[in-house]
């Protein structure tokens, strides 16, 4: 079985973000970037499909500028087979992802496509989701465990009430929850090897895909500054703040 | 206490643009390195020092190394922490790859290594010294021993120790008593060997011991020590692990710091030791290796400073006590006031310093070993000759200096152990002392590197330096013309101080000795201002380009700046502590104390 897994490049997690002077979007000049965690399972996940034997080969896709692919090498130190880059300046909103991912699809024919649930720069959650409808493919989203068996794909999924175990049938669209697995660091020799694998670099028109965005960013903002609480002497008066100012009980 | 994070900006910047990764990357046998592989290499190491290595720093502090009857157990998570390590091929990093190593040059290796001494001395300790062992093996163990211990110990799951030191036998190797007799294609050790770091753990399945001693009959002093490999289990023929060898671990030291890694005394009694290289040569050898493990404990010196003003950082930015000097109502974070900040500029600008030189030596050792023009290896291996008392000198002692800092910054919250500010101090502490104290350092430098030469190579850098000098004197800006300023008499104060040195050794050897340390100090500090100078000079430059991280280019120029005027500044008071300080040095008579 073959595995796809798309990765993206994000603002690493530990850097706080900061909103550009004009307001048009996240700076992102100088800044650490990474791979999205939650893609970062995503590799991981397929990584122990093929040691389990399940997967025989992952191709990893990343789609982006050309500095995406840092962050492809990565996936391929974890132990991803081959890489594809999808390469554009264009800012790539989660419909143009899932149709260049579709393109893919059909150019390299797997039974699984693994992503993160969401991104954690503009928590879209949404790229799985459209890449499944537009194949017309199963999808298991928000995946705290995958068994792959005989056709068919368990997936426990992580929603508001607890649980949820769902069968779907292959070939499937899984998208990949915090607590799926803990992904393994990357050893030197894997760095080293890393290397010699294989990276193919397309272009959106070369896939027959109109990646315009559809959407357009009015403005981005800072979340307004936590104002500074206040003391209450006992329980009654926080009880009638909660109820007069806060207005959040009757 | 704060997780330890690489400082991969500054680690970048230094192997870029000070210390000349392209260059390196030329070299034969480099071919496969690249700035983005060494970004790559950097990054996950990274995340492996502050996931892995940095959270068990001080809980393995105070729980230390157990001895129970011969056997030392290490502190909970050390072995699972060495397993993955191992399994991410990390000790194979500086090997050659002819013996299963993945050969990186000096200069990529270094600021990996600098990461997990940073992230957890005590641990990084095991690696470091199976490293020497393992370099000693390749400059003079047989084929047979190369075949044998070499790719175990390589990979890690064999360990290596260093056995020098004996009671009676400190700095003063000449003294070692330890014996060795021939029996056949094997000799028997018997003697008593102290402060052996990893000496015995469970860690690995084999200790591999390299241990002075002298065979019967051999000439006294210094010439008639040899080196003999002794392995705690014996190997046998198929690679496996036979007998116990006959030494055994007598107790475990209790230390003011690095109280996870295991400093034992060992005891060997008829021990089955195999000589490595030629009987009488022993100390030859060590010498050989001795560079290169003075430049690690430099670099210990340098991370144990990162971790300092790292932790002491986060402190000053979230402590909130008194208000603003400057006026204001409220009270504000620490970090505001001028005295925390010039701590933490102190430290921060120490820091990169040692840095910068530390990752420019380690380029240079690269050059000396792999340059194909034959004088360009000897100029290199003449730096690096006369680096390497500087960067393990002063380094450790500047370590110490901004750990004690660290504390300072913290307050009577520093003096607490729970802060965890206190352990970088206690850990620094041994970096001055072992492989060869500060004193040890300084006659060297004085004398085989400065001397001996009549201060050929010193002179040479001094030149170098000079031109530095020049280009602060075109560059735009105030803070380009102080530094200028303050690096121009601290570079008068080198060249006197050098010239002084080449007399004095010869016309008053104890004046010489007496103003070694602060020679050794000047030297540090004159080298660090160097590259200081060279790293505003770039950040200069990049910012005219308009080109890059324009805060850490302006933070570069400052930092550089505060370094010329509130370190470089020692340099000429330097000065006049060598050139006069010797006759208060030895004025009294012994019973006059």
């Amino acid at each position: 079985m073959k595995i796809l897994v798309a990765v993206k490049r994000v603002v690493d997690f530990n850097v706080k973000v900061r909103v550009r002077a004009d307001g048009s979007g996240v700076e992102t000049a100088n800044v650490k970037m990474s791979m999205n965690p939650f893609d970062e399972i995503a590799v991981e996940e397929s990584i122990r499909l093929k040691e389990a034997g399940i997967a025989t080969e992952i191709v990893v896709v990343s789609c982006g500028v050309q500095a995406c692919q840092e962050t492809l090498r990565t996936a391929l130190a974890l132990g991803a087979d081959r890489a594809i880059l999808v390469e554009t300046e264009v800012e790539l909103q989660p419909l143009a992802v899932a149709k260049l991912l579709r393109a893919i699809v059909q150019k390299e024919s797997p039974q699984l496509v693994i992503l993160g649930k969401q991104a954690i720069d503009d928590d879209c959650n949404q790229t799985g989701q459209m890449l499944a409808a537009l194949l017309g493919w199963s999808q298991g989203t928000f995946a705290s465990k995958v068994k792959i068996s005989d056709r068919k794909a368990e997936v426990t999924r992580e929603v508001d009430g607890g649980l949820e175990t769902i069968s779907i049938t292959m070939p499937a669209v899984v998208t990949t929850d915090l607590r799926l697995n803990e992904p393994r660091y990357v050893t030197l020799p894997n760095i080293m090897k890393a290397k010699k694998k294989h990276m193919e670099v397309l272009k959106p028109d070369a896939l027959g895909v109109d990646v315009t965005p559809r959407l357009k960013t009015l403005k981005v903002e800072e979340p307004p500054k936590r104002k500074a609480g206040a003391r209450v002497h006992d329980a009654r008066a926080l009880v009638a703040k909660l109820r007069n100012e806060a207005k959040v009980i009757a | 206490m704060s997780e330890y994070k690489a400082p991969l900006r500054d680690m970048h910047f230094v192997l870029q643009e000070l210390a000349g990764l392209a260059e390196i990357a030329k070299l034969p046998g480099c071919e496969e390195i690249n700035a983005e592989l060494v970004d790559q290499i950097l990054e996950e190491s990274a995340k492996f020092a502050s996931g892995v290595l940095s959270p068990l720093n001080k809980p393995a502090d105070k729980e230390g190394s157990k001895w129970d009857k011969g056997s030392v157990t290490t502190p909970k998570g050390f072995k699972e922490a060495y397993r993955q390590f191992v399994e991410g091929g990390w000790n194979a990093l500086q090997a050659p790859a002819e013996h299963g190593g993945q050969g990186l040059p000096k200069i990529v290796s270094t600021p990996v290594v600098e990461m997990w001494k940073s992230a957890n001395l005590s641990f990084s300790l095991v690696t470091m010294l199976t490293a020497g062992a393992v370099e000693a093996l390749i400059l003079r163990g047989t084929e047979q021993q190369k075949e044998q211990y070499l790719p175990k110990m390589i990979e890690g799951s064999w360990t290596g120790t260093m056995n020098l030191t004996e009671p009676q036998a400190g700095s003063d190797l000449g003294l070692v008593r330890t014996r060795a007799v021939r029996e056949g294609d094997h000799y028997r050790v018997s003697g008593q060997k102290i402060f052996i770091t990893y000496g015995e753990h469970d860690l690995a399945e084999n200790i591999v011991h390299l241990v002075l001693g002298r065979v019967e009959g051999a000439p006294e002093g210094v010439r008639g020590i040899s080196l003999f490999l002794v392995p705690k289990f014996l190997v046998n023929a198929d690679g496996s692990l036979g007998q116990r060898n006959e030494v055994q671990c007598a107790s475990i030291e209790h230390k003011l710091g690095i109280h996870a890694s295991p400093t034992a005394v060992l005891v060997y009694e008829n021990a089955v030791g195999y000589l490595v290289g030629e009987e009488n040569r022993g100390l030859e050898y060590m010498f050989i290796m001795m560079n290169l493990a003075r430049f690690a404990v430099g670099m210990e010196g340098l991370a144990i400073a990162e971790r300092a003003y790292q932790q002491a950082l986060a402190y000053a930015k979230e402590r909130v006590q008194s208000r603003d000097v400057a006026g204001g109502g409220k009270a504000v974070t620490i970090i505001h006031h001028p005295d925390v900040r010039r701590m933490l500029m102190s430290m921060k600008s120490q820091t990169e310093a040692m840095r910068a030189l530390g990752y420019v030596v380690a380029a240079a050792v690269d050059k000396s070993l792999r340059h194909p023009d034959k004088d360009e290896r000897a100029r290199n291996q003449a730096f690096v000759d006369l680096m390497i008392p500087i960067v393990k000198g002063w380094f450790t002692e500047t370590g110490i200096e901004v750990a004690s800092t660290g504390i300072q910054v913290h307050g009577g919250m520093g003096f607490i152990e729970e802060t965890g500010a206190a352990q970088h101090l206690r850990d620094a502490r041994i970096t001055t002392i072992y492989e060869g104290t500060t004193g040890i350092q300084a006659n060297d430098l004085i004398g085989r590197k400065i001397a001996r030469e009549g201060g050929a190579t010193a002179k040479q850098v001094i030149t170098v330096m000079r031109a530095v000098e020049a280009d602060l004197g075109k560059a735009a800006g105030e803070d380009m013309a102080a530094t200028r300023e303050a690096f121009s008499a601290a570079l008068t104060a080198a060249e006197d101080c050098v010239s002084w040195m080449v007399i004095t050794y010869g016309s008053d050897i104890k004046a010489a000795h007496a103003g070694a340390v602060p020679f050794l100090k000047l030297m540090g500090i004159v080298c660090g201002g160097w590259q200081m100078a060279r790293a505003a000079l770039v950040a200069r430059q990049r910012l005219s380009e308009g080109k890059g991280d324009k805060s850490f280019y302006e933070a570069k120029i400052k930092t550089a700046r505060f370094y010329a005027d509130h370190v470089l500044t020692q340099a000429p008071a330097l000065r006049n502590t060598i050139v006069h300080g010797a006759a208060g040095v030895m004025a009294l008579a012994e019973e006059q104390f």
